[in-house]
């Protein structure tokens, strides 16, 4: 157990520590200038400098995300409901979710700067990429119901109501979380890639602008700082994310139990 | 051949108890042109042990799907002596909600009856109590060896007090010992409650050792062929699975299947 813990944990601790002094010793040995490549301790130096404007661009994008992935989940979930009720709706929507999937949100980007504002527009791009795996997983999960519950269900004349209820919505769980994981990211990805199209300066600005704007003025340490913020909060998305994951199904579902070795 | 001629040519059995369900020149064709039964008539009597005994293809779980009214005959009628009776079902696999404990699965029939979780615990209790899982409520399906999972399974099958239980080669994928046991256990069940079951299987074994009547069916199209009486009653032990009895109406039935597979094949007899 002990053993196991330390490879758990530790060795990629470990291996992380040996990355960072390695890049520390190359750029000082070299004498590198921080305009090429900023050692790891002159951005976090940066970090702490700079912590209020980037803390706060760190929050506009954080909720833009949070706020995306809330209402994709949602959506995502109560269409991929109504699919499970109507193969008529789902014939009629399913194109339209493939056609916004399959189109790059930088291409959809400026045209949504066109008609939205650009906090607006970024909130739009992120939902639209968490929002398609999130539907499809929960979709997929819906209908793929152990049929003998399913006639089981209907044995006991089960309403559609209930076998929605304590059957198709149970079972699709595993499935709709790993959506729901995927589109974490993606929330992040999605808005990340809207800001820098929008380009927005100002207060709303979030990390995306603050990375371009850095760029701009050869900040590179600054570039870096927010690329750090950015890694971290994609980290603990996915983190926390799968604690609920985990929380919901380790009782019963092989994905979140370890083998018995 | 000669023995199933000898059985029919027997002096008249005492009347026999009267039927449940009946089934009357009832054809099932599935949409795609098979045709899965050919004017079936068969009986289900009140307190038999009934197999339905055949190669696979033969109809005999589209039988259980009918009486189960999962599926409709494309001919024919099914009759009931009372309406809307209640059913129960095992499947060939344990068909348990893994989402959810011992204890919830077993309540789920009364649930979907409107019985809340306290009006249904004394129900649950007894009946998982009488398949042997008392203490295991809070258990998780995985938790669950595949024969406590079968249980279970019968548990649930149980617990709304069915006037036919239907069983779908419940222990065909258990090993012999697991097997064997349940079997047991579910006779001294079917005993103690009076039971009606019908019970498809593939072992000719099985369904000698199990059954107040055996019908032997045939495929393409699926059809009944034969129906041995075993006149011991139930329950049985070691014993009847050593005498002659045992042995000649296994031959009888085995000589039945595989006239029913047309000639004397060496195949569906185990």
């Amino acid at each position: 157990m002990k053993r196991e813990t330390f490879q758990q944990y530790a060795l990629p601790v470990f291996a992380l520590m040996v990355f960072l002094a390695g890049w520390e010793a190359v750029v000082r040995v070299n004498d590198i200038p921080p305009v090429i490549l900023p050692a790891p301790s002159r951005i976090f130096d940066e970090l702490v400098r700079a912590w209020t404007p980037l803390s706060g661009a760190m929050l506009v994008t954080l909720s833009v995300t949070v706020e995306a992935l809330v209402t994709a989940t949602l959506g995502g979930a109560l269409l991929a409901l109504l699919f499970a009720q109507s193969r008529t709706l789902e014939r009629v929507f399913f194109p339209f979710a493939v056609i916004l999937q399959v189109t790059p949100v930088v291409s959809i980007a400026p045209l949504l700067l066109v008609y939205l504002s650009s906090g607006e527009a970024v909130l739009v791009c992120s939902f639209l990429v968490a929002f398609f795996p999130i539907l499809a997983n929960a979709s997929l999960g819906l209908s793929a119901v152990d049929h003998n519950l399913l006639d089981l269900f209907q044995l006991y004349r089960a309403s559609r109501w209930r076998q929605l209820l304590w059957l198709r919505i149970p079972s699709a769980m595993p499935y709709f979380l790993a959506g729901l994981r995927i589109g974490g990211g993606l929330a992040l990805i999605g808005a990340i890639v809207a800001e820098i199209a929008a380009g927005s300066a100002g207060k709303g600005a979030g990390l995306a602008f603050r990375i371009v704007e850095a760029g701009y003025r050869l900040n590179i340490p600054r570039m870096f700082a927010a690329l750090l913020l950015i890694a971290v909060m994609g980290v603990v998305i996915y983190l926390l994310l799968s604690a609920l994951s985990w929380s919901l199904l380790h009782r019963w579902h092989d994905s979140a139990r370890r083998r018995e070795t | 051949m000669t023995e199933i001629e000898t059985l029919r040519e027997a002096p008249p059995a005492p009347p026999a108890p009267p039927w449940i369900a009946r089934l009357e020149g009832v054809d099932k064709r599935f949409p795609n042109g098979v045709v899965a039964l050919s004017g079936v008539n068969l009986d289900v009597r009140r307190g038999e042990f009934l197999s339905l005994l055949g190669p696979s293809g033969c109809g005999k779980s589209t039988i259980l799907r009918l009486l189960a009214g999962l599926t409709r005959e494309s001919v024919g009628y099914i009759n009931w002596r009372e309406t809307n009776p209640e059913l129960g079902f095992v499947f060939q696999e344990p068909t348990l909600m893994p989402w959810t404990n011992v204890f919830d699965n077993v309540w789920l029939p009364l649930r979907l009856k409107g019985l809340s979780r306290a009006a249904a615990k004394d129900r649950i209790d007894a009946v998982l109590a009488k398949v042997g899982l008392a203490g295991f409520e809070r258990a998780y399906p995985r938790e669950l060896s595949g024969g406590m999972k079968m249980r279970v399974s019968i548990a649930r099958a149980l617990v709304t007090r069915p006037a036919i239980l239907l069983m779908d080669e419940p222990f065909a994928a258990l090993d012999e010992i697991t097997r064997n046991k349940l079997n047991d256990d579910l006779v001294a069940l079917k005993c103690e409650l009076g039971a009606t079951v019908v019970f498809v299987t593939h072992s000719v074994y099985e369904s000698v050792y199990l059954s107040d009547r055996i019908v032997v069916m045939a495929p393409r199209p699926g059809r009944v062929v034969a129906e041995i009486s075993v006149p011991t009653p139930l329950p049985r032990d070691e014993e009847f699975r050593l005498g002659a009895e045992y042995a000649r109406i296994c031959r009888e039935t085995s000589a039945a299947l595989h006239a029913a597979m047309g000639g004397p094949g060496d195949s569906g007899a185990h």
